[in-house]
């Protein structure tokens, strides 16, 4: 309680921020509505460039605000965009994920998330950083992205799952020492939009092959 | 015993068996104003009771003793945990009768009751909506004792009083995972009720209904005390959200000056639950009751992220 009064409110708005963030990286995981998904995965980046813009006022760290602002053009807008674009193509507007019970999902992301806080635990330690308790929630939203990955069989969720752990890796990366050098996160960002570009061409070859975009068609490669 | 605090106590217990109907009248009128529709008046859930009270009995010839005993037990367990959650003061003589894990046992005891009376006459109706608030009950409650732990964790008690105090009268500080267990609370509230997204309160659709199906056979002031206990049980759900996540405005003392005060912000906060009540009613639809370990499972995951949130976020490390 003590500790906790301590911190200053931007820190205690940061860590609601936080929160909210593992909130919708459950939401993510348990969505079955393929544009729903795409509207939470925006929601997650608005959130993640909200608290990058706060702790950038809070620390004065300059180069910071253009994290932000790559954020905010890059997964706000260009990235559901481009997904929205790509899911009215392929018409696949309707597609609901047959997913595998989703309590059990659930159950496991708890677990998940319990091993993500204390894996991070000794690691928040060692950074000197304002941020540093929501290391923990950074890693367990990769993990979360990660699981979301191996439960779903459709090729766009999966994608955005993968865009979703590098929305967790950018946060760990604030929390910890607030923010990757410039050069390498305009790279990552660079190395996302050309990601989501190829992934693109490839959702259109995996249809025109097997008339759908599940994943599992593509363990039978070999000819029979 | 201090005889100001005694009448209080009473006071409070004379408020929420008035205000409970007059809550649940304010929630079918909100509901019909988002609805379009023409909204009954306010009072029309004291007219129902007037006339469920003025009406006879009828009883099924195969019904025991428990199926007359049970409105009045369940009017009973409501009515208390209506004098226990503090809402005009958190000091009142009746308080420490029993913490939040008790409350919960109050509920179930209460549940256990009605889903007897359900099956008692026989009738496949009421066997059905038995098994079915047996399975609402048996996932929301551990999702409700989570929330309950998240507030406990935080103030370092489980009992009401000493968790409304410490959460109202502390220096403002931002709980995130109050915010969780508060979204945890009332999806754990909405599926208790019966209200819409699992239950449908105002249908006799054998399909869907639950709370519906085992009351079915009771009749005249039987069903009078029933349904008054269920606007009972939805008070005490918003007292108990106010005081866990809303505690502004309910005093310590008990004193005239702390009621006076308490009262206003009270009411404004009944009125504002109650709209946003209807509001969800309105906005969401009736779900599959195969969906509803879906929606339950969905709260308890989110009462359980708020104590891990407050673990690593809110723990002095």
């Amino acid at each position: 309680m003590s500790a906790l009064s301590a911190l200053p409110l931007s820190g205690q708005i940061i860590n609601l921020l936080a929160a909210v963030l593992l909130l919708i990286s459950f939401a993510m995981l348990v969505q079955r509505r393929i544009l729903s998904l795409i509207d939470l995965f925006a929601a997650q980046g608005a959130v993640l460039c909200l608290s990058t813009v706060l702790v950038a006022v809070t620390t004065g760290q300059r180069h910071l605000y253009f994290s932000a602002a790559i954020t905010l053009v890059l997964k706000v807008v260009l990235l559901p965009w481009i997904l929205h674009r790509l899911i009215r193509r392929l018409n696949v507007k309707w597609d609901v994920e047959g997913l595998i019970n989703i309590p059990t999902t659930m159950l496991v992301g708890i677990v998940v998330v319990v091993v993500a806080f204390n894996l991070a635990l000794p690691i928040s330690q060692l950074a000197g950083t304002l941020t540093r308790p929501t290391l923990g929630i950074a890693l367990a939203t990769v993990l979360l992205a990660f699981l979301m990955m191996i439960t779903r069989s459709k090729a766009v969720p999966q994608v955005i799952g993968f865009l979703s752990m590098e929305n967790g890796l950018f946060f760990a990366a604030t929390s910890a020492t607030y923010g990757m050098p410039m050069v390498v996160e305009m790279g990552i960002a660079l190395d996302v939009l050309i990601g989501m570009i190829i992934f693109g061409v490839f959702f259109f070859q995996i249809r025109t092959q097997f008339d759908s975009l599940d994943i599992s068609h593509l363990e039978q490669l070999k000819e029979k | 015993m201090n005889p100001a605090a005694l009448t209080l106590q009473l006071l409070e217990l004379v408020m929420a068996l008035l205000l409970a109907p007059l809550l649940m009248g304010w929630v079918n009128q909100c509901r019909a104003w988002t609805q379009n529709r023409k909204a009954p008046p306010i009072t029309q859930p004291f007219r129902l009771l007037a006339k469920l009270f003025e009406k006879d009995v009828v009883l099924a010839y195969n019904a025991s003793s428990l199926f007359r005993f049970v409105p009045y037990m369940l009017f009973a367990c409501m009515a208390l945990v209506c004098v226990i959650v503090p809402v005009l003061s958190t000091d009142l003589p009746f308080s420490p009768a029993a913490d939040v894990i008790a409350l919960v046992g109050i509920f179930a005891l209460a549940r256990l009751f009605i889903a007897l009376a359900g099956m008692d006459v026989g009738t496949a109706f009421g066997g059905l909506g038995s098994r079915r608030e047996m399975l609402i009950g048996f996932l929301a409650e551990p999702a409700l004792l989570m929330v309950f732990f998240t507030a406990s964790l935080i103030s370092r008690s489980t009992a009401l009083p000493t968790i409304v105090e410490s959460l109202a009268h502390r220096e403002f500080v931002i709980y995130p995972s109050l915010a969780f267990a508060g979204v945890a609370f009332i999806l754990v509230s909405l599926a208790e009720n019966a209200r819409i997204p699992v239950d449908n309160p105002t249908t006799h659709l054998e399909l869907t209904m639950i709370h519906e199906a085992m009351i079915l056979e009771y009749s005249g002031r039987h069903l009078a005390l029933i349904e008054w206990a269920a606007a009972l049980k939805l008070y005490a759900y918003f007292s108990l959200g106010f005081g866990l996540f809303f505690p502004w405005g309910i005093p310590q003392g008990t004193g005239v000056g702390n009621v006076a005060m308490a009262l206003p912000a009270l009411l404004l906060k009944l009125a504002a639950g109650g709209f946003l009540l209807a509001l969800i009613e309105t906005l969401s639809a009736k779900m599959r009751v195969f969906r509803a370990p879906e929606f339950l499972g969905m709260a308890f995951l989110l009462a359980v992220i708020g104590m891990l949130v407050h673990m690593l976020l809110e723990v002095p490390a």
